[in-house]
């Protein structure tokens, strides 16, 4: 009797203290989402659709995050957003970005600029956790294990040779710096982003951001698989 | 009833994950300038910054060459658009385009092609 009366108490403890848990999460993402409203939406899209045409393409200043939450990685943002670096060596829109000299294109460096942003701990925490409610509802989880064990040089050759990925995208291989410049560094990708929206991004790039630059290539499930695991191996 | 419709509209979205989105049409000038500059370059001479950042270990075409563009087909440069370097013995790192483009996106890539070269392909 006594001993059931204390498995009750310790339940209705639990549960207070999980319901606690919920309700300071809530009100940290409630402030992120404030920190948001007042600080990112001038350059970042939270609320979607992603640009239609070209023109849209061109003037968005920075990338969209109304899906966040399947994105990214809550650690990592939580550390960037105190001490943000450019992710696009290029900018977010490459075009908006360039001078040509010699008849040669090159990156105007001085005008990629890091997010501005620069938040104290708390924010970046609370931005952070409003972030991540950001999520697309029909994206499954659960389909890459980045612990899972697979071939770095049969991947690599997939991502540089069987397929066009290292012309836009940079990567690290045998400590090597490798690659094109007009989409995303993947340097440091295992870190930042979700291996299933990576395996997701693969899938459909226009389902993301119908004038994407990256094309949509039709591959088997198994190569899609790899490729999200190289990149996720990114760190 | 907000709850049921909210259902369904939820059981639509999980029925077609990661379906297309239809994108506007766009000249020809600008799918060229998006999808072709990062690597063939704004002058479409093969400088891009992919190449001059990146160092591609193939360099891209130069579109205004005249003489070699000449040499190539209408219906070459639409299977090399639609199907990319590596299902026409070219470099690997020139992406098909057929998922990403529409037919008559692509006849206007062809097209502008030979604005660039001011050349007429092979017949």
């Amino acid at each position: 009797m006594r001993s059931r009366r204390s498995i009750l108490l310790r339940g209705v403890l639990l549960g207070a203290i999980g319901l606690g848990l919920i309700a300071r999460h809530d009100l940290r993402a409630q402030e992120g989402e404030a920190i948001v409203k007042r600080q990112c939406v001038t350059c970042h899209n939270i609320s979607g659709p992603a640009p239609q045409d070209v023109a849209g393409v061109l003037r968005r200043k920075a990338p969209d995050l109304f899906y966040a939450g399947s994105k990214f990685q809550r650690a990592w943002l939580v550390k960037w957003l105190q001490q943000p670096t450019p992710i696009r060596q290029a900018g977010p829109m490459f075009l908006n970005h360039l001078v040509t000299r010699n008849g040669k294109d090159k990156i105007n460096e001085s005008s990629v600029k890091p997010c501005p942003s620069r938040l104290y701990p708390r924010q970046a925490t609370a931005v952070s956790d409003f972030l991540m409610t950001l999520r697309n509802p029909a994206m499954k989880a659960g389909i890459i294990a980045p612990s899972k064990p697979f071939s770095d040089a049969k991947a690599f050759r997939l991502f540089s040779k069987q397929l066009p990925c290292n012309g836009c995208h940079t990567v690290n291989f045998k400590n090597r710096k490798l690659g094109g410049v007009s989409g995303p560094d993947l340097r440091s990708a295992g870190l930042r982003l979700n291996p299933d929206w990576v395996y997701a991004r693969i899938q459909n790039p226009q389902y993301w951001d119908p004038r994407t630059w990256m094309p949509r290539i039709e591959m088997s499930r198994e190569k899609r698989e790899l490729l999200a695991l190289f990149v996720s191996s990114q760190r | 009833m907000g709850k049921l419709r909210m259902a369904v509209c939820g059981l639509v979205l999980l029925a077609v994950p990661l379906a297309d989105v239809p994108a506007a049409a766009e000249s020809a000038q600008e799918l060229y300038r998006l999808y072709c500059v990062q690597c063939h370059g704004t002058q479409g001479n093969g400088e891009g910054i992919n190449q001059t950042h990146g160092g591609l270990a193939v360099s891209p075409r130069n579109h205004t060459a005249t003489l070699e563009m000449s040499k190539l087909s209408d219906a070459d440069l639409r299977l090399v658009i639609a199907k990319g370097g590596d299902a026409t013995q070219k470099s690997e790192l020139m992406p098909p385009f057929e998922h990403t483009l529409t037919g008559a996106e692509i006849d206007a890539l062809v097209r502008y092609l030979r604005v660039l070269c001011t050349c007429e392909g092979k017949k």
